[in-house]
């Protein structure tokens, strides 16, 4: 049986560490390149936008690599697309963060998580699957890692994948097609974190098998 | 359709923030060999960070810390190997501390891999470090370490630098305070009184900082029994515990002081959920 790595380009924007982003990708059987080129976009397997930082200065620095028209183009086209943590949020509309306008893509605007809570919420948290789908049937619960003060609200309910609570519920997976969005960081959230990286990237792979997750085994004793 | 707040809840009623305290195994590191390493599992090589992280993970330990206890430039040269070999296999939150003094050392370690760095002795003698720190790297990558000893008149707890060797005379509510103002994410507070004892985290101490702080504090130092764990992460007090030795020594397993601390009423995150 033969396998294959898709060939995913993270986008590198300023927006911090990918190194690992670029490592769970890696481990799960992609093939991960860091990129700001524009054409890169479009010849990748699917598309990885990390993020931490700023939301108006995050928007600026893609406008000026030239990477918003590639972006939208393979969203719309529905090219596999995983966005994490900010680069979940840059998928909505209105951002309260720089007051500036995301991508657009899908509907919903982004704003400051309420009060009453410690902002940023930095640590793990229940994310519970409200939809039946490729990360399993509605009610299925895992835990993931969290780093966020803003959150997508008056969103599609038909987007929403998974809800967490944090002082109010919010939607901490969304997906449209092969257009995925996390608010959590699955490169950070364990095991349940790099299922979730595998089953986006075999989407990527159109269906032809990968190899099997081993990384995180290897190290574990018997 | 766009969905108000209220309409994603009833797609969820019953959930509820987890509240999870976290459990935070600490490895002593020099020259990218941990000291004191487990020997009490199958381990190929016992002294090495990445293995012991692994097993960690594997345990449900919700966050590691590697602590540089040389921290000399050499030393930091191969903790920043150590923390690639780590980061390339365990996928939890990893914090780096001992021995970093300027921005650019914080950089070196965030971009092998680290997601936080602790600053300790050159914070003090530097207060502007936390607030480069927190601008650069944003306040969830700055935790603030600070080494507690009580007063002799029972005045409080004065800050000691230098592994515990030196008292600054400054008071650790205070200092405690400041580093949160300037930008730490956190604070990792250890009782030099109990470091060592088994007696127990010092209580007055966790909710005299966490009474006075809006951020997260790290409980460190004097764990021994299970019940310790719950102790210190009752209201009030901390939001996280440390341990070294309670789980090198396999006196205790993660996933057992886990399940202890579920049952006496902490809202704990189980292993590989």
């Amino acid at each position: 049986m033969t396998t294959r790595r898709p060939r995913i380009a993270v986008l590198d924007y300023g927006a911090g560490n990918l190194r690992s982003i670029c490592r769970a990708l890696a481990a799960v059987g992609a093939d991960p390149e860091v990129t700001a080129e524009p054409l890169a976009v479009g010849a990748a397997d699917g598309v990885v936008l990390p993020g931490v930082g700023a939301a108006g200065a995050s928007m600026a620095r893609l406008r000026e690599a030239g990477l918003v028209a590639p972006l939208r183009q393979a969203l719309d086209a529905g090219k596999p697309f995983l966005g994490v943590c900010l680069g979940m949020q840059l998928l909505y509309g209105h951002q309260e963060e720089g007051d500036t306008d995301g991508l657009g893509v899908l509907s919903g605007r982004v704003r400051s998580l309420g009060s009453g809570v410690k902002v940023p919420q930095i640590g793990w948290n229940r994310v519970r699957l409200v939809t039946d789908g490729p990360l399993g049937p509605s009610g299925d619960e895992h835990d993931a890692y969290f780093v966020h003060s803003f959150i997508a609200e008056g969103v599609d309910s038909a987007d929403v994948v998974a809800l967490s609570h944090y002082g109010e519920v919010f939607p901490s997976v969304v997906a449209r097609g092969a257009v995925w969005g996390t608010q959590f960081h699955p490169e950070k959230s364990g095991i349940a974190g790099l299922r979730l990286v595998r089953t986006w990237v075999g989407l990527a792979n159109a269906g032809e098998p990968l190899a099997p997750v081993t990384a995180v085994a290897q190290a574990i004793p018997a | 359709m766009s969905a108000t707040v209220a309409d994603l809840a009833s797609l969820a009623p019953d959930l509820e923030d987890a509240g999870y305290r976290r459990v935070i195994p600490c490895l002593d590191v020099t020259n990218g060999r941990v000291v004191k390493g487990i020997e009490f599992v199958d381990l190929r090589d016992a002294g090495d960070p990445v293995g012991l992280a692994a097993f960690y993970d594997a345990e449900g330990a919700d966050e590691l810390v590697f602590l540089d206890i040389t921290a000399s430039s050499d030393s930091r040269r191969t903790m920043v190997e150590s923390v690639e070999r780590t980061a390339d296999q365990v996928f939890i939150p990893l914090t780096v501390g001992g021995g970093i003094r300027s921005v650019a050392d914080m950089r070196e370690l965030l971009q092998a891999g680290a997601d936080k760095v602790s600053v300790n002795t050159a914070a003090l003698a530097n207060p502007v470090l936390i607030d480069e720190g927190a601008h650069v790297f944003g306040r969830q990558c700055i935790v603030v370490a600070i080494d507690a000893r009580r007063r002799p008149d029972g005045s409080g707890w004065s800050v000691f630098t230098h592994g515990g060797r030196r008292d600054t005379g400054i008071d650790v509510v205070r200092w405690a305070v400041e580093a949160a103002r300037r930008g730490a994410g956190e604070i990792l507070l250890t009782s030099m009184d109990r470091d060592g004892t088994k007696d127990g985290y010092d209580l007055p101490l966790l909710e005299s900082v966490a009474g006075a702080v809006g951020i997260p504090v790290i409980a460190s130092g004097g764990a021994g029994t299970l019940d310790h764990f719950a102790e210190a992460l009752a209201p009030g007090r901390a939001d996280a515990v440390l341990a070294a030795s309670i789980f090198h020594f396999g006196q205790y397993r993660v996933e057992e002081a886990k399940r202890a601390m579920a049952a006496q009423g902490v809202s704990v995150r189980m292993a590989q959920r």
